[in-house]
């Protein structure tokens, strides 16, 4: 799988995320200037990595989604290509309009880190065909807009065609009151386009891919992605 | 704009905190009156801040140099040999007038100044801590304060990327005026590829990096170095603003400007801004230094030379670069955007030449600004010595069990977590032990290697009496990286303290200094940087002293470990070294029985070193996983954080013998820990510390959901955790909680 890591100023997990492409697929991904025009030739996964793009001083991910690199990644989005967004990629991925909604400061107005326990709505997406459907994993968050929201029609399309990919769970499985840490409507941590070949998220799985620092679970979500876009 | 040739009057000179003989010394050296710029540019080099005028002396007594040393104080940062090549860089320094005047802003320019300084020599930051103290909770500005400092420093980290990993916060009422906000950064390098100060050759172009010059932070440095009184309010104009996304970018593109071969010296423009960084440089390579200020990229029209030398716009450097690469570097600096711009030149003169629009606004000897600043022998008087409290002294005001609940929920030992859940921890996947641990590690790429740091001083011991004290803060620096498996390597102090011209303030100052060099000799554990913060004084009253040690070890192999987790039912609980129930100045005594008085623990330090050496080895053999340090609460308190880590109980069925129970449950001895050990390693253990001759004492078992002490009903792990999670969540939900923004 050829994967390419955009970086914008600002970005500042896209060393993390290259090392959870590099584990799962064996190489290196390439990594792509915010003012470049193109992804390098055979790009199968264009990522948009965490971070404060431009510093985030106007809405989270609002200039990144408009800088040159992503008229490229639309493209690739329009042709089937896979995109996926963590974090402030997830911002990123809303502000370019690749993802419906939109991320609003945590409902405590205070930035968060920690571990978070997820479910795995559905097993049978590129980036999730590594997870049992249902599965309850553990990885971790930080951030200080994570508040998903979307107007009712929005919401209910997403869930009406099964397009949530992650709610925030406990760590029995339980969806929802204290175990949502933002706020997010339906408790939603991660979205797909509707045809499933964009996936925007806030935790983040690059920082779950090692026993000693964490856990693993978040390895098969880069699994999922280097076996179905070897195949 | 202020006129250059302005006279020079005694108001004048005492509004640049210049004392006048200190402004007769200026006169003799230079044999005329200074021009208004020169007055500002000695002002800013000859503060307590910039000068360490008061502390020089005291500070050439500190041990600074080991075979590991690479680089002791007196540059950036420090810097040691971690092997492979590999080199930590790393130092630690206060923000602490700017955090209580403007709690956001001051935390942030804290942690940027600090990952400047470590990124300047070469190396990228790869953990954040910090050391924090407020005043009492009950004081109306404390809530708003912490909420603003915390804010602030993850504010900066978050952004800039690099993980905040271990810290200490703690409350007293002799901080309501006066906070502390100790930020130390550590990053690693090629060990042969470490970037220094020292300007070299004659003619090579003066380079300004990065933001934009603006008028905040003018005489920020001497600010820092006066006291606080009612109207420190007004200073709010001299509090930096912090941009980390330009200091992200000012990493990124140092560090590949450094690859290029094309930088002969670098220096961040901290305090004192321009004027510091560039009479460091020239002074440092015995070379003069010339200035054109017509090119210094600034915010705003009309800034005068004055103003732009003592600016302390923050995310600046200067270097001194290569000519013939000149190009190069400008073309990696214009890719991030950032400013680029000639603003001088290295020359043969030994003179530091300021000119703005064609005039010489400043011609200074450039060795005798940093050589020939004053340098103060204080009068210092040795603190009278409390008497040592016997444990019969101190009545066991309630049942142990409630005692020990009440403990975790004190301010001072209660859970930080709603500080560290705000301070991104794990950004670099190399987070291996999170806050919460006796020391933080962090894996160095992608391993084995890793480093165990820790920040730790306990001020109420060093006011009881500052030698002690300040050995207590370095044996336990050293402590916390043992109980995790760590070598500990070296240190960086960060000493806060109250106005060295009160006799009793310099006296708690040079008694920590003892106490700290002790320590340092005795333990292998050298000082390679550090920061003095002195005029720590609100209305006449100081802080307490507190002489913050951020300490940083090394661990060859990161999957071996220890950590604080009681992980399973049926493991043996230890008590290695020996309890006396030493219970003056502990928090049994400030929270429980009400009292702040007696001498504190004495620190054995070649016990300290003996405990700790056999502690480390049985974790690097494998015998034991789960250590954890005795420190504030004493062995009760150890046992609770143990149960709550892990959510594993213990049944304690022994106590140390022939002393009270509190005591021997809520004494304060030092050099000790607590360990699990499986029942199959329990003999090898004892067999061990016998022969290393390490009084250890089997105490209870692990299992359960409760802890159960000697004739006490079992305490559920449910309310320790209850009680320790709860007092800071609570507080900070206070009515008056202010967030900062």
């Amino acid at each position: 799988m050829k994967a390419a890591v955009i970086v914008f100023p600002g970005s500042n997990r896209e060393r993390d995320i290259g090392r959870a492409l590099h584990q799962a697929t064996g190489r290196e991904p390439a990594y792509v200037w915010h003012a470049d025009h193109d992804l390098p030739a055979g790009t199968d996964l264009a990522v948009l990595p965490g971070g404060f793009s431009y510093g985030d001083y106007l809405r989270c991910g609002a200039i990144a989604g408009r800088a040159n690199v992503m008229d490229a990644v639309r493209a690739h989005a329009a042709r089937g290509g896979f995109v996926l967004g963590v974090c402030n990629g997830f911002q990123i991925l809303v502000e370019s309009g690749l993802l419906p909604g939109v991320l609003m400061r945590n409902a405590d107005l205070r930035f968060v880190c920690k571990m978070q326990h997820l479910r795995v709505e559905r097993g049978d997406t590129v980036f999730t065909n590594a997870y049992t459907p249902g599965q309850t994993i553990e990885v971790c968050i930080a951030h200080g807009e994570g508040n998903y929201i979307a107007d009712p029609d929005t919401l209910a399309r997403l869930e009406g065609d099964g397009r949530v990919a992650f709610r925030y769970c406990d760590a029995n499985g339980t969806v929802g009151g204290k175990a949502n840490p933002n706020g997010s409507l339906n408790d939603i941590a991660g979205i797909y386009s509707d045809k499933f070949n964009v996936l925007g998220m806030m935790p983040h799985p690059e920082n779950l891919i090692d026993p000693l620092a964490g856990g693993t679970d978040g390895r098969a979500l880069f699994e999922s992605l280097a076996v179905r876009a070897a195949a | 704009m202020i006129r250059n040739d302005i006279p020079i009057t005694p108001e004048l000179v005492a509004e640049h905190g210049l004392k006048p003989d200190e402004y007769q010394r200026i006169l003799a050296l230079i044999g005329r009156e200074p021009t208004f710029t020169e007055l500002g540019i000695f002002s800013a080099m000859w503060n307590e801040h910039c000068s360490y005028k008061s502390s020089r002396l005291h500070l050439k007594t500190l041990p600074t140099k080991a075979p590991w040393v690479i680089q002791g104080p007196g540059e950036n940062a420090g810097v040691i040999d971690i092997g492979d090549g590999l080199a930590c860089v790393f130092k630690m320094e206060s923000h602490n007038h700017p955090s209580f005047i403007e709690p956001y802003q001051g935390a942030t320019t804290g942690v940027g100044g600090i990952l400047r300084d470590v990124f300047t020599m070469g190396a990228r930051p790869v953990a954040c801590l910090n050391a924090l103290r407020f005043g009492d909770p009950s004081h109306p500005r404390t809530r708003h304060l912490v909420s603003g400092v915390v804010a602030g420093i993850g504010g900066y980290g978050n952004s800039f990327g690099v993980p905040t990993v271990g810290g200490q916060v703690g409350f007293h009422t002799r901080y309501d005026g006066n906070i502390l906000v100790n930020a130390m950064a550590v990053g690693i390098a090629r060990a042969d590829e470490i970037f220094y100060a020292k300007a070299t050759g004659v003619g090579n172009p003066i380079v300004y990096l990065g933001s934009k010059t603006g008028r905040d932070g003018i005489h920020g440095a001497t600010m820092a170095s006066a006291e606080f009184d009612d109207k420190s309010e007004e200073k709010r104009p001299t509090v930096q603003v912090g941009d980390p996304f330009a200091e992200k970018l000012l990493l990124e593109a140092c560090l590949e400007l450094m690859k290029t071969g094309s930088v002969i010296a670098i220096q961040d423009m901290g305090a004192a801004g321009l004027t510091c960084s560039a009479v460091e440089m020239g002074a440092k390579g015995d070379l003069g230094i010339e200035l054109d200020l017509d090119k210094v990229p600034c915010r705003e029209a009309g800034m005068s030379a004055y103003e732009m030398m003592l600016s302390e716009s923050q995310e600046r450097m200067l270097m001194v670069l290569d000519p013939a690469k000149e190009a190069q570097a400008e073309a990696i600096f214009r890719k991030w955007g950032l400013d680029f711009a000639v603003i001088g030149k290295t020359t043969d003169t030994l003179r530091f030449v300021v000119k703005h629009h064609g005039e010489v606004m400043a011609d200074l000897p450039i060795k005798e600004l940093g050589d020939e600043a004053p340098l103060y022998d204080r009068p210092h008087i040795a603190n009278t010595h409390q008497p040592v409290l016997s444990a019969a002294a101190v009545p066991a005001a309630m049942a142990n069990g409630k005692a020990l609940v009440q403990l975790v929920g004190c301010p001072d030992l209660s859970s930080k977590r709603w500080i560290w859940e705000q301070y991104d921890h794990i950004i670099g996947g190399n987070t291996i032990q999170t806050p919460g641990g006796d020391a933080a590690i962090v894996r160095v790429e992608n391993g084995p290697k890793g480093l165990a740091m820790t920040s730790d001083v306990t001020p109420r011991y060093c006011e009881a009496d500052p030698v002690e004290g300040g050995k207590q803060a370095v044996a336990e620096a050293w402590r916390n990286i043992t109980a995790v498996g760590g070598l500990p390597l070296a240190i960086t102090d960060n000493l806060n303290f109250g106005n060295p011209e009160r006799p009793e303030a310099m006296g708690q100052f040079v008694g920590c200094i003892r106490g700290i060099g002790e320590a340092c000799r005795a333990l292998d554990f050298p000082v390679v940087s550090g920061n003095v913060s002195l005029y720590n004084e609100t209305n006449g009253r100081g802080i307490l002293p507190t002489p913050t040690i951020g300490g940083v070890g090394v661990m060859d192999d990161v999957s071996v470990h220890a950590t604080v987790a009681f992980k399973t039912d049926g493991e043996a609980v230890l008590l290695v070294g020996e309890t006396k129930g030493w219970l003056g100045q502990s928090m049994y005594l400030k929270e429980i029985s009400g009292r702040e008085d007696g001498a504190p623990p004495p620190v054995d330090l070649a016990v300290e070193r003996r405990n700790g050496d056999l502690v480390r080895a049985l974790i690097r053999s494998g015998r034991t996983r789960t250590v954890h340090d005795c420190s504030d609460g004493g062995l009760g308190v150890a046992l609770a954080e143990m149960a709550m880590a892990g959510g594993v109980g213990a049944t304690v069925d022994a106590l140390p013998a022939g002393i009270p129970a509190h005591a021997a449950l809520f004494g304060e001895d030092q050099a000790r820990y607590v360990l699990a050990v499986p029942a199959a390693e329990v003999e090898a253990v004892l067999a061990a510390a016998k022969a290393a001759g390490v009084p250890v004492q089997r105490i209870g078992t692990t299992g359960g959901d409760a802890l159960t002490l000697p004739g006490e009903a079992p305490i559920s792990i449910a309310t320790l955790r209850d009680a320790h999670e709860s007092w800071l969540p609570g507080y900070m939900q206070g009515p008056d909680a202010i967030v900062s923004a």
